[in-house]
């Protein structure tokens, strides 16, 4: 083999960044809805709603995210249509995400002091006009860091779209890998990638979680 | 079109899935003991005064924590092989998951090992001890049986990662699957099949670090602390 | 039961009551809190509860307006009626009419003073922000913080958020107001402003039930006090009560607070 890389390959690495990227705000913004409504579920007056959607949370988090792809790709080309990956994808980390995202936030809400709710009942608002002008806003305020911290999560995880061979950063990286064999040339260029775009989010959860602390003591 | 679910193919194959769960549970159990090792290691590591230490213990952390498993799993299995290195699909999986589970390992038992009051170890200190006993009798236990649940719940998400092993061949459960689905032709099902047996061995894992729990924590289990 | 339960003090009016608890009964479990506990407030009357903890004073007062659901008896307040069962919009329309102020204050910390004072006429009231935010500037007045409009709360002493916390509940106009040991997390001069603010509104007219600690309030102030023992009204009576108690058991509570 003669083939080196070369610029071009690294153009073509970055063409699958830019994917990665948009795997991951899409499954950030699909997986955060769909999460909003499992805190809904987790944290509802009724009790069966609560018992549903904890066993939904409890399914997603003990499936791996691959199988979950997987059951997403095949399941969705079941009904006859040429599923694009970037589909599947989506739709699973979403899933994924959903699981997660909800059980942290329903933590973060519980977080929040009862007697928050319990004083803005006492002034006769609902309970959703508690929910949202006092209980969401204070629990936000705790779920910036992890829900940070997740993001990063989620980004390393659409590396697992490449598997269905929708061409992100990880899927570019093997296609290249193939023809020059350079695998630690290949991969470490690609992991460093991933690295630039996760670092930052790691670091301003961290930073996010010390201002926290500092203004909670 | 209308297409018939049928699962009745798969039953052929349980042996098979069996085979494949087995190999995940090996890979984890391997996994667990040598990231427990290795993460405890680091996490005292981060905490020394050397800095050289603390600092290699760091970017090793950082670059597990910030890229994917997917990545590092390639570049420690195909970057060998070009190196003329060709480990066996299973040791590349066990190396894997090793050198990604213990940088969290090390997090956790760090931020455990935080929390142990100064005053806690000048009482040690004071009483005599060795460094070695106050490092594993002051700090270390408290520490792990702290942050326990978390070590736990780590453990859980690495054996569920460990189907990312089956894109380097490893044949454990997903890989299984993957085989069996090109046999059958039945993919949905396949898949459909296995996520109530990953479901299955992640309650599995949970029971035994419960149990395992409860003998090492006799104090959790007397104060009632949930785990 | 005591005989010292018997009500003789004169109220202030004798049109009909305010708030009135008709053997009010209330248990955690197999602990019974309230065993049966009566009692009417009038119209512009201050009726101060005192009692040892766990005599069921707070609890009393959080029955009132709806915070604890109560197994047997039933609550008048200001034409609501709260027996033991009580549907949300019940709850909310009762609680219009009722403000409560606690020991822990309980103000939104993400939201400024004005901001706390004016959400729940805005959301509730559905009053508009330049009429709400008015009545914030009044509400604070009233208690002497007009100033502190954009403070947030964590930027205030204890003392001057108790004080928000009161006008936060007046701002919804209520007809009782409901004080829940209101200065027992304050130190001594902090408690001084609260009482101060407390006793300008029992001179305003409002109607107050206060539980409390502070014996001088409730002599002072108050147009009657309430003794609870055991989750039973043990003694009534005017501010003479703290001179010739009745029964030794408020004979035995007063020279310990004392």
């Amino acid at each position: 083999m003669d083939i080196v890389f070369n610029w071009s390959y690294f153009g073509y690495l970055l063409y699958g960044a830019m994917w990665t990227l948009v795997l991951s705000a899409l499954a950030f913004v699909l997986g955060g809805a769909a999460g909003f409504l499992v805190m809904l579920a987790r944290t509802a007056r009724s009790r069966l709603i609560r018992q549903i959607s904890l066993v939904y949370v409890e399914v997603i988090q003990g499936t791996p995210l691959l199988v979950l792809l997987f059951i997403a790709y095949f399941g969705l080309g079941i009904f006859g249509i040429e599923v694009p990956p970037l589909v599947a994808a989506a739709l699973s980390l979403m899933i994924n995400a959903s699981a997660f995202l909800g059980e942290i936030w329903k933590g973060c809400v519980e977080a929040v002091p009862r007697t928050q709710r319990e004083a803005a009942e006492c002034l006769a608002l609902t309970r959703w006009q508690a929910f949202v002008d006092v209980i969401l806003p204070q629990a936000a305020r705790i779920a910036t860091p992890p829900t940070v911290g997740f993001m990063v999560q989620m980004l390393k995880n659409t590396s697992l779209a490449s598997v269905v061979g929708f061409v992100e950063l990880t899927r570019a990286a093997q296609v290249i890998n193939n023809s020059t064999i350079q695998p630690f040339l290949v991969f470490g260029i690609a992991g460093a990638m991933y690295f630039i775009l996760c670092y930052p989010l790691t670091a301003w959860s961290r930073s996010l979680e010390r201002t926290l602390n500092v203004g909670r003591r | 079109m209308r297409y018939e679910l049928d699962f009745s193919a798969l039953a052929d194959y349980w042996p098979d899935f069996l085979h494949g769960a087995i190999v995940t549970l090996q890979l984890t159990a391997i996994a667990t003991v040598l990231g427990m090792a290795i993460g405890t290691l680091c996490a005292i590591g981060s905490r020394s005064k050397r800095r050289w230490l603390s600092r290699a213990v760091g970017i090793y952390v950082e670059i597990v924590r910030n890229t994917p498993f997917l990545i590092q799993i390639f570049f420690l299995y195909f970057g060998l092989a070009s190196a003329g290195i060709r480990l066996p699909v299973f040791t590349a999986a066990v190396i894997a998951m090793v050198f990604n589970v213990a940088a969290y390992c090390s997090e956790i038992i760090r931020a455990g090992m935080d929390t142990v009051h100064p005053g806690q170890i000048e009482a040690a200190q004071s009483l005599g001890m060795s460094t070695p006993t106050i490092y594993w009798d002051v700090i270390l236990r408290p520490a792990i049986e702290r942050v326990y649940p978390a070590l736990t719940g780590q453990f859980v998400l690495m054996m569920l990662s460990s189907s990312v092993a089956s894109q380097i061949s490893t044949e454990e459960l997903t890989a299984v699957a993957n085989n069996v689905q090109s046999f059958t032709f039945r993919s949905f099902e396949t898949f459909v099949a296995i996520a109530p047996m990953y479901l299955a061995l992640a309650g599995l894992l949970k029971l035994g670090f419960w149990l395992f729990g409860l003998v090492a924590f006799p104090r959790r289990r007397r104060l009632g602390t949930a785990l | 039961m005591s005989a010292a339960a018997n009500d003789t003090f004169p109220r202030p009016a004798a049109t009909a009551p305010a708030v009135s608890l008709r053997e009010v009964r209330k248990s955690y479990g197999p602990l019974e809190v309230l065993k049966g506990v009566s009692f009417d407030v009038a119209p512009g009357e201050v009726v101060a509860v005192i009692g040892a903890s766990g005599s069921g004073k707070s609890t009393a007062l959080r029955c009132i307006n709806g915070l604890e659901s109560i197994q047997g008896g039933s609550i008048e307040v200001c034409g609501h009626h709260v027996g033991t069962h009580l549907s949300e919009a019940g709850l909310r329309a009762l609680r219009q009419d009722v403000g409560i102020v606690f020991q822990s204050y309980n103000l939104f910390p993400h939201l400024t003073v004005e901001q706390n004072v004016t959400l729940a006429p805005r959301r509730v009231k559905r009053m508009g922000n330049s009429a709400a935010r008015e009545l914030a500037r009044d509400c604070l007045a009233q208690v002497g913080l007009a100033e502190k409009a954009d403070a947030y709360p964590e930027q205030l002493s204890g003392g001057q958020q108790q004080r928000v916390a009161i006008a936060r509940s007046l701002a919804m106009q209520p007809k009782v107001m409901l004080f829940d040991e209101v200065t027992s997390a304050l130190d001594p001069h902090l408690t001084g402003e609260v009482l101060r603010v407390m006793e300008k509104l029992a001179r305003d007219g409002m109607t107050m039930i206060t539980v409390t600690h502070e014996m001088g309030f409730a002599r002072r102030v108050a147009n009657r006090t309430i003794f609870m023992r055991n989750g039973l009204v043990w003694e009534v009576g005017g501010a003479e009560m703290f001179a010739q108690p009745r029964t030794p058991e408020l004979r035995d509570f007063l020279g310990h607070e004392l």
